[in-house]
C-alpha cells in the first residue's frame, strides 16, 4: 500500500512561541481583540509505502522521533490517509 | 607543518570555517585541518571542532540535518571514545541535535537576530577548553545567532548545574547572570555546556571571533590553546 502522510510538529505547551507571539500582537493590531495562546506549528507531507497501515504508522513514528520532531522541545502528531490508486 | 591535528567539520551552509581554521591554524602545538561532511574518515584527527554557520540552511530545524550527515557519525564515535570535541553557534546547536550534549537550543526569545560583544562568565574551568581560565573568570566573546535560547528541563538543568557542567555564562561586566545580560532568554542564562564526561563542549558564543585583540578580544585564545594541549 501506500499512504499520503500528514505529519504535525509543534512545539511543547509551555514552550514559549516568539512567533506565536508577534502574530498575536499582529493579529490583535488588525484589531482581532479575542486572539490568544497562537501557536505557529509545522505541517510536513509525503507519501510512503508499506506493508500495511500499521508498519506504515511505525516507520513515520520513527521518522518523527528520529528527525521530523526534537522531542526535547517539540510534540508530533501525525493522520494517514491510504491512496487508493 | 607540525602541531596536533584538528578537524574543522564544512557542512553546506557552514560559514564560520575559515575563522576557527585560522583561530586553530593560530595556536601553538596545533595544526588544522578541513573535514568535509560526506567524510567518513576523521583523517586522523586528535580533536574537532563544529564551526558556525547555517548547516543545510538551518532547514527544519538548525543543525536537525547536519547531524545525520556521514561525518557526523565518526563525530559521535570519536567524542563517545572520550575525544575532544568543540562546537560553537551552529556547532552547539549540532551535538544538542546528535544527543553529544542535553537540551535544545531555540529560537531567541526576543525575536531578534543577536549580534553584539558579550559577556561571559567561566562557571568550570574542569573542560579541556577552559582549564586556561579561572573559575569565575570573565571573558568576551561575540554572538551573533538567531537560535540560542537554551532549554532543558528543570532536572536536567539541576543536573549540569550539580555536576559543574554549565562552562560558560551570559553575565553583565559585573560577573551577574541577570535578565538583561541574558541576549536570548536561556534558562538560568546558560551559554555553553559539558557532555558528561566533559571532552564534548558546546557554546553559542564564538572564541573563533576573539582571537585578537584588533577585534577588540583575544580572550577565545585560551579555548583553542585548551583544544591543542587535549589533542596533543
Amino acid at each position: 500500500m501506500t499512504a499520503r502522510v500528514e505529519v504535525f510538529v509543534q512545539l511543547k505547551d509551555g514552550m514559549l512561541d516568539p512567533q506565536g507571539k508577534t502574530l498575536e500582537h499582529a493579529l490583535a493590531s488588525l484589531g482581532y481583540s479575542g486572539v490568544q495562546d497562537v501557536r505557529v506549528g509545522k505541517w510536513i507531507t509525503f507519501a510512503v509505502a508499506g506493508e500495511n497501515p500499521e508498519a506504515v504508522r511505525k516507520q513515520v513514528d520513527e521518522m518523527c522521533s528520529r528527525l521530523l520532531a526534537n522531542t526535547v522541545i517539540e510534540r508530533y502528531s501525525f493522520e494517514l490517509v491510504e491512496d487508493a490508486s | 607543518m607540525s602541531g596536533a591535528p584538528i578537524g574543522i567539520v564544512r557542512f553546506p551552509g557552514t560559514n564560520c570555517d575559515q575563522d576557527v581554521f585560522d583561530a586553530v591554524a593560530a595556536t601553538d602545538g596545533a595544526r588544522a585541518v578541513w573535514l568535509w561532511h560526506k567524510e567518513t574518515d576523521l583523517a586522523g584527527v586528535r580533536g574537532i571542532v563544529l564551526a558556525g554557520g547555517f548547516s543545510y540552511g538551518d532547514y527544519l530545524r538548525a543543525g536537525a540535518i547536519a547531524r545525520f550527515s556521514p561525518i557526523m557519525e565518526r563525530v559521535i564515535r570519536f567524542a563517545e571514545a572520550g575525544g575532544p570535541v568543540l562546537g560553537i553557534c551552529n556547532g552547539f546547536q549540532i551535538l544538542t541535535e546528535a544527543g553529544l550534549l542535553p537540551g535544545a537550543l531555540m529560537r531567541n526569545a526576543r525575536l531578534s537576530f543577536v549580534c553584539r560583544e558579550q559577556w561571559l562568565r567561566i562557571d568550570s574551568d574542569d573542560t579541556a577548553f577552559t582549564r586556561h581560565f579561572q573559575r569565575g573568570q570573565l571573558v568576551r566573546f561575540p554572538v551573533a545567532h538567531g537560535e540560542g535560547n537554551y532549554v532543558a528541563d528543570e532536572e536536567t538543568l539541576d543536573r549540569l548545574e550539580g555536576e559543574g557542567r554549565v562552562v560558560f555564562r551570559y553575565v553583565d561586566e559585573t560577573g551577574a547572570a541577570t535578565a538583561v545580560a541574558n541576549p536570548n532568554g536561556s534558562a538560568r542564562n546558560i551559554a555553553g555546556i559539558a557532555g558528561e564526561r566533559r571532552n564534548v563542549v558546546g557554546l553559542m558564543p564564538h572564541p573563533d571571533r576573539a582571537m585578537s585583540l584588533l577585534v577588540g578580544s583575544d580572550d577565545g585564545r585560551g579555548v583553542f590553546r585548551g583544544l591543542a594541549e587535549a589533542a596533543a
